[in-house]
């Protein structure tokens, strides 16, 4: 649906275009091809600066030993950083724990977010209201959030923890502190994923529904067969871009938490690595492998659902 | 094949609006009737009451005279074909076609059947596994018609379903929807703002302005006896030409030279017991050129000269225009069926008459013309209620 | 219809409540005095502004006030000029290179950030950006750009560019043609870019930790992960409460006055990719 919405204009204009660049550009189009790398040198300068040259350097220090105690002493050690890692029981907990928080807080978001997306798409009371009250969570600043949860969560201060059994310390528990993680991400970043699955319903046109009413489906039936399957693109960029997100998740851990009681997810191993135990090898080769991670994840998940790359076709 | 009787149905939004108002219509069995009026008139409200698809604020819907205000769509047994065809697009042609007979669970041999014989039907069967997107416009309109017509169901409503095509298939696709119609006999509701499309598809024409009904009958009395200035204007193409005139002892003065009243016009004037001003209405189709009247001599009429101002050769006819001062017509309808075709900002206190005549006439532009009515043809309306006064008895 | 209306209006309060309930509660603490700040009670039973007053009082959350602000706009106005002039060249020019560019962009806002933080933070101390605002700010412009040039991209390709044609047929110069037409138009646009760069700024936790150390450029989020009971303040909690409640503020009066345009600006990229 969104190819078929996006892509007017364009086209046509490539195809008047198409042969005279295969020849020999005109000054016009010379001067145009200038002046579009010049308005997009800036942006692009600072974002490579910020990202692809840390990376290789990233890249280059993961192969050393390099302990910020004593920087002369650093020299190359080849892959020992990354066997020091992978061998290591903290990094595969970790990285469970962050596969748990992500794929659990990802699907509570879906299934939440629709509904969200449902109603704002749909209610005839306070619609405006509505909107406004879910966006909240999207820009309330995360670490406040993250207090806010951890003291309500808090013995003797907590609300909630108020309600529990007067022993609970749930953020003491392994999994019951994961579990309120889950909660505080799921709260903060529903609203996102309501609004892009909220862009997704508006693409279904309201005649087609009225047509599949006439045809006899019910609400259900309307909604699994007409509503997702044409929102389907909306879906997988939602879930793409939460799950990457999710992914690298350390704001909330580290004020719930700060990773203790085995809740530390890998974005947090990489931080305690570098400023903790101040090793600069170890924590660069923790970074490489995220980064990685996350690269795999996205790959699968645009092959393998078939995830039009956002931006990819329209422009 | 069923009957659909709107029984004093009224449209009132949330917001105070009135859509629809008191509107009442009997749809015989295997009937094609059509809703026709300018944007705005409640036409296609009144469509979507029928199909459940809006609520009845007051009023009773009967489909084969069972009360139906309060049954879902989905349960009247109705199948509509929308403006935009609304076809699924991620189904193929036979998904589409097959979806309201999957969700009502007949079998899968029964619906494959049925969609091969509509596929047959409307010709697309070599289409039957391409997704919508992938079709012409014509053939996406036959689509929405075959994803009716699986459903054999009690009534289609058709909800200006050619106006997305160009005029050349318009045309053509109106000739098949009605060869349609009449082999399956399926009682039909028609929603158009075209009163071409009107007058060639209705059984009968129920005409619409403002939620009110205006008139209700066959293409043919909507033409020869409109109830009034808005269905007179409205119906017919080009439009009937409208004047100022006044009513004289025996007969009606008006910028076109007298004309004398039949027997049956003036004892309906009598009747209507009117006032002096009246507008006078008379179709393009019943000028000609006087020249070639006086060949036949059987034909009386009124005789009369006038500048032309544009002339336009349609090949089989021509239409000449020429103005007449003094001769502008007021009315609230008038009006309104101006604004519709956009010449409101074009009023001057002379009225442009249009006449249709034969091929053969030598009339030039900017020269002066004889031209002949028929005084018989003529209709007289009431400038304040609009009422046609000929209709009086 | 009254009934369809009384269960959305339900509805409607219970996400309400769901939404409101951590806000809630944080303001509650802010307002608790310190020997009520650990009864675990909902409403607050002794209001007091003894927590608003003791952080003012403090230069650490002023400084960090500042330094929040300072860095949070800079960045945005930087980000925003930039993302406006690659918006502009992608959604009006064709040259090679734009579908990199996009790609790019993509990349970088699902870039883990904390691949970065290492070697950011060995790059900065050498070259002293470190504990600095042009510390925060570079990475912020970065990090910041791929969404609004998603964003501006999308809402230029929408605005009417035969306009600019017709004023200029009308007499205008180039530049007039673009201060009396293509800039109203483009405004809604680039104010909506510049407040999701602004959030998510303002947001920002982890960079803010690991590329400051003192008060000269450590923003509030970081500060507040600081605040640890030092001699002025008995318990912290109170303190984070009301510093909490003060940064949450200009995301409030942001979501309060321009909802409409935040969800146009968050959902445009998202349906045009």
């Amino acid at each position: 649906m969104s190819d078929t919405l996006s892509l007017q204009a364009q086209p046509r204009v490539e195809a008047v275009r198409a042969p005279s660049r295969r020849r020999r550009l005109s000054e016009g189009a010379r001067s145009e091809r200038r002046l579009g790398w010049a308005l997009c040198s800036p942006a692009a300068v600072i974002m490579l600066a910020v990202t692809a040259y840390p990376l290789a350097y990233a890249v280059y220090l993961s192969l050393e030993r390099y302990d910020l105690r004593f920087p002369r002493q650093s020299h190359f050690v080849g892959y020992a950083n990354y066997q020091a890692v992978l061998t290591s029981g903290f990094w595969w907990h970790d990285f469970l724990v962050t596969v748990v928080i992500t794929a659990a807080s990802v699907s509570i978001e879906f299934i939440l977010g629709m509904v969200f997306a449902l109603m704002m798409h749909r209610t005839i009371v306070g619609r405006n209201a509505l909107r406004t009250a879910i966006l909240i969570p999207y820009g309330i600043v995360t670490v406040v959030a993250a207090f806010s949860w951890q003291y309500a969560w808090t013995p003797a201060t907590g609300y909630l923890a108020g309600l529990l059994p007067s022993s609970a310390a749930p953020l003491t528990n392994t999994w019951q502190a994961v579990g309120i993680i889950i909660l505080a991400e799921v709260w903060k970043t529903t609203p996102f994923m309501a609004l892009l699955l909220l862009a997704g319903l508006a693409l279904v046109p309201n005649d087609l529904l009225n047509a599949a009413k006439m045809d006899g489906a019910s609400a259900w039936q309307r909604f699994v067969r007409i509503t997702l399957p044409l929102m389907k693109p909306a879906i997988l960029v939602a879930v793409l871009f939460r799950t990457l997100d999710a992914f690298r998740i350390f704001d909330n851990i580290y004020i719930l938490t700060q990773g203790a009681h085995g809740t530390g997810s890998v974005s947090i191993l990489g931080y305690d690595n570098l400023f903790e135990a101040l090793n600069l090898g170890i924590g660069s080769a923790i970074s490489v492998l995220i980064f990685i991670a996350v690269g795999i994840i996205a790959f699968v998940m645009i092959r393998g659902f078939g995830t039009a790359v956002p931006g990819s076709e329209n422009l | 094949m069923s009957t659909i009787t709107l029984d004093h149905v009224t449209k009132r939004f949330p917001d105070g609006a009135v859509a629809v108002n008191d509107l009442s219509l009997d749809i015989g069995d295997s009937e094609f009737c059509i809703l026709v009026g300018p944007s705005g008139c409640g036409k296609s409200t009144t469509l979507n009451m029928i199909a459940g698809l809006e609520d009845i604020s007051d009023g009773e819907l009967r489909i084969d005279g069972q009360v139906v205000n309060d049954k879902a769509p989905k349960d009247r047994d109705i199948a509509m074909v929308f403006q935009t065809y609304a076809l699924y697009p991620h189904m193929t042609v036979r998904e589409n076609m097959a979806f309201a007979l999957k969700l009502a669970k007949v079998p899968r041999e029964v619906i494959n059947q049925k969609v091969e014989e509509a596929a047959r039907i409307l010709d697309l069967v070599p289409h039957l596994d391409r997704k919508p997107a992938n079709l012409s416009g014509g053939q996406r309109q036959r689509v929405a018609m075959g994803r009716a017509i699986v459903r054999n169901p009690k009534a289609f409503l058709m909800d200006e379903p050619l106006s997305n095509l160009d005029a050349k298939l318009r045309v053509q696709m109106r000739t098949e929807v009605s060869r349609l119609q009449r082999r399956l006999g399926t009682t039909t509701v028609y929603v158009t703002h075209d009163q071409t499309e009107a007058m060639t598809l209705g059984d009968r024409v129920a005409v619409l302005r403002g939620g009110f009904l205006q008139q209700f009958g066959t293409p043919k009395e909507l033409y020869e006896n409109p109830a009034n200035l808005f269905v007179a204007g409205f119906i017919g193409s080009p439009a009937m030409n409208f004047m100022a005139a006044s009513l004289e002892d025996n007969h009606l003065r008006s910028p076109l030279g007298e004309v004398p009243l039949s027997d049956r016009l003036r004892r309906a004037l009598e009747a209507a017991n009117v006032e002096r001003q009246v507008i006078m209405g008379i179709r393009p189709e019943h000028f000609e050129d006087a020249a070639l009247v006086a060949s036949q001599p059987e034909r009386a009429g009124v005789f009369f000269s006038a500048t032309i101002d544009v002339v336009e050769s349609m090949g089989s006819d021509v239409y000449v225009y020429f103005s007449l001062e003094g001769a502008r017509a007021n009315a609230a309808e008038l009006e309104e069926l101006a604004r519709e075709s956009g010449s409101a900002e074009l009023s001057s206190a002379a009225e442009t008459v249009v006449a249709r005549l034969d091929a053969a006439t030598a009339v030039r532009e900017g020269e002066q013309a004889r031209l002949w009515f028929d005084p018989a043809k003529v209709q007289v309306f009431d400038p304040r209620s609009g009422r046609n006064l000929c209709l009086a008895v | 219809m009254r009934r369809r209306k009384l269960a959305w209006g339900g509805a409607d309060l219970v996400v309400l409540a769901w939404v409101a309930f951590p806000v809630w509660w944080i303001v509650a603490l802010s307002f608790k005095d310190p020997s009520t700040i650990t009864d675990g009670s909902f409403w607050p039973t002794k209001w007091t502004l003894q927590n608003y007053e003791g952080i003012f009082k403090t230069s650490q959350f002023l400084l960090a006030l500042r330094n929040s602000i300072g860095i949070a706009v800079i960045s945005t106005v930087v980000a925003v000029v930039f993302a406006s002039l690659a918006a502009y060249a992608i959604a009006r020019l064709r040259f090679p290179g734009k579908k990199v560019l996009i790609g790019v962009s993509l990349l970088i806002a699902m870039f883990p950030q904390i691949s970065l933080v290492t070697p950011l933070f060995n790059i900065e101390r050498v070259i002293g950006l470190f504990n600095t605002w042009g510390g925060l700010i570079i990475p912020y412009i970065a990090f910041g750009l791929p969404f609004a040039i998603y964003t501006l991209a999308a809402f230029f390709r929408e605005i009417p560019w035969e306009l600019e044609k017709a004023a200029k047929v009308d007499g205008a110069t180039p530049m007039q043609a673009f201060v009396r037409v293509v800039a109203p138009l483009a405004a809604p646009g680039v104010a909506t870019s510049a407040i999701l760069v602004f959030v998510v700024t303002w947001n920002e936790f982890l960079l803010a930790i690991s590329l400051t150390s003192t008060t000269a450029s450590r923003t509030v989020p970081a500060a507040l992960a600081f605040f640890t009971g030092a001699s002025q303040f008995q318990n912290p909690i109170g303190s984070i409460a009301a510093a909490a409640v003060i940064i949450t503020i200009p995301i409030v009066f942001f979501v309060l006055f321009f909802q409409r345009r935040i969800i146009a600006g968050l959902t445009s990229g998202a349906v045009k990719g």
